[in-house]
């Protein structure tokens, strides 16, 4: 097959042809799985920082500032920004762009906005991939900012090699900081609107905790504090950023993560694959259709119901390997491992 | 046919229309834009908000790499006839291909035939309905409404 001439375009610095192609990942279409093979080689060697949190901590405009630092550095940086989805239109206003005020006509920086389209998590499903994308096409940072919002949103761990968790003081007593989710990704914590009172109080809270808490690794979370507004701690949050990404290119324990990370992602690939598969064959079917039909008329309940479909799915040839070990339909395939 | 329509064929279906709505210019004035920014939502649309301030130069480049279908301008400030041909015309210096543009605001008549001429895809004055406002936007991105 002839190379794909936006992959072409991508790898000689065409910012076009990076937009378009992460369009392609965006809508999971084949033509993003082409390019992907052929740019893997060339990830995996960035910085990918992760900035989660809840909404209104300032994660926009304090990427805002990070980027302006590391320009003065010299390095070139991506950034993905996810906004939620509405769930009854599937439409959004993706508005972190507002907040990023970066150097006018910069060929350095690349800004993408991304909605979540129905993934939870506090990502899309083309995140991982988009910062793949921006990795073969250069950039030496990528930042990806996740939905502001809930405690459980921890896919950031899957995509990025250093979590910043950012905070504001008066967030809430030390509890919070007890309580399992978003608080256990970090890697750095950075109390952002250090100009307000009770900062240095919220960064002696989560030094505390972070002292009682059982680590992932032998990293231990680092604290920091910083203000987007007067532009303070930004580069010590660059550097506690660089600390760990030493500490993840020599330890072992992160090596592991890194593991888990890629077989993560293989069941992940393997899920959606599958059930697409699965959905294709379902579709084909007039005797699976018929059970669904009596499903929704209310003639069998849906557990009968599935389990039918699964039994005449396993009397088929080529669906023998899926459908044993799918133990219900709605989830598509489930391989274990 | 029930088993179609499941969640996960969000991916196999055509994917949302990307809208760029943006004020350039010296204009303080942006509730309408939010007002539009929030009804092509409720259509079903991404659309990335800019806000005030913006230059032509910095409207293109996001367009550019948000990959958008189209981009909706909000002037009320009467610099239309310099700013909007401007975005136009960057639009052509930098071969960015498939994007409407589609305008807002206080624009006399005379002044929209010359916008259209210059490919404007739509312009909406005072008194324009979000029903319209929503069509013309999906017309102007190549999707005709349902």
């Amino acid at each position: 097959m002839p190379p794909d001439p936006l992959v072409k375009g991508l790898l000689s610095g065409d910012r076009i042809a990076l937009a378009k192609l992460i369009t392609d990942v965006e809508s999971g279409s084949p033509r993003a799985s082409e390019a992907l093979r052929t740019v893997y080689a060339r990830t995996g060697r960035s910085t990918v920082v992760g900035f989660a949190g809840p909404l209104g901590v300032g994660k926009s405009s304090l990427i805002s500032r990070l980027v302006r630092y590391l320009r003065t550095e010299g390095l070139k940086v991506g950034v993905v920004a996810v906004d939620p989805s509405s769930p009854f239109s599937g439409g959004a206003v993706l508005g972190d762009r507002v907040r990023l005020d970066l150097p006018r006509g910069d060929k350095g920086v690349f800004v993408r906005s991304m909605a979540t389209r129905g993934q939870a998590g506090g990502l899309a499903q083309g995140t991982r991939d988009t910062v793949r994308l921006m990795e073969a096409f250069g950039m030496d940072v990528v930042i990806v900012e996740t939905v502001g919002s809930g405690q459980s949103d921890v896919n950031i761990r899957d995509v990025a090699t250093t979590r910043v968790v950012v905070l504001v003081p008066h967030l809430g007593d030390d509890i919070q900081s007890l309580k399992a989710g978003l608080f256990e990704i970090a890697d750095i914590f950075a109390v952002n609107k250090s100009d307000l009172p009770g900062s240095a109080e919220a960064v002696r809270h989560l030094r505390e905790m972070t002292t009682i808490m059982s680590p992932r690794s032998d990293w231990r979370p680092d604290v920091t504090e910083c203000s987007a507004l007067n532009a303070t701690g930004i580069e010590e949050l660059w550097k506690k950023i660089q600390r760990h990404e030493d500490f993840v290119r020599k330890e072992s324990s992160a090596h592991q993560e890194s593991r888990d990370r890629l077989k993560k992602e293989l069941r992940e690939l393997l899920q959606r694959k599958l059930e697409e598969r699965l959905r294709s064959m379902l579709l084909e079917d007039g005797e699976v259709e018929e059970w669904a039909r009596q499903v929704e008329e209310g003639k069998i309940d849906p557990y009968t119901g599935s389990d039918r479909i699964v039994q005449r799915l396993s009397g088929q040839g080529r669906s023998k390997t899926v459908s044993r070990r799918s133990p219900r339909l709605d989830k598509g395939a489930r391989p274990r491992g | 046919m029930p088993l179609r329509g499941k969640t996960s064929e969000v991916s196999t279906k055509e994917r949302p229309l990307r809208v760029i709505i943006a004020k350039p210019g010296l204009d303080g004035h942006d509730r309408g834009a939010k007002v539009v920014a929030r009804a092509l939502r409720d259509a079903g649309m991404e659309v990335i908000y800019l806000g005030l301030r913006q230059t032509p130069e910095t409207i293109v480049e996001a367009a550019i790499e948000e990959d958008a279908d189209v981009i909706g301008l909000s002037l009320l400030s009467g610099a239309h006839m310099s700013l909007i041909p401007r975005v136009m015309k960057l639009l052509k210096d930098k071969k960015v291909r498939g994007v409407s543009v589609v305008a807002g605001g206080i624009i006399p008549d005379e002044d929209a035939t010359r916008l259209r001429k210059i490919g404007v895809k739509g312009i909406f004055g005072p008194g324009s309905t979000l029903e319209t406002i929503i069509q013309q936007v999906q017309n102007a991105g190549g999707r005709h409404a349902s």
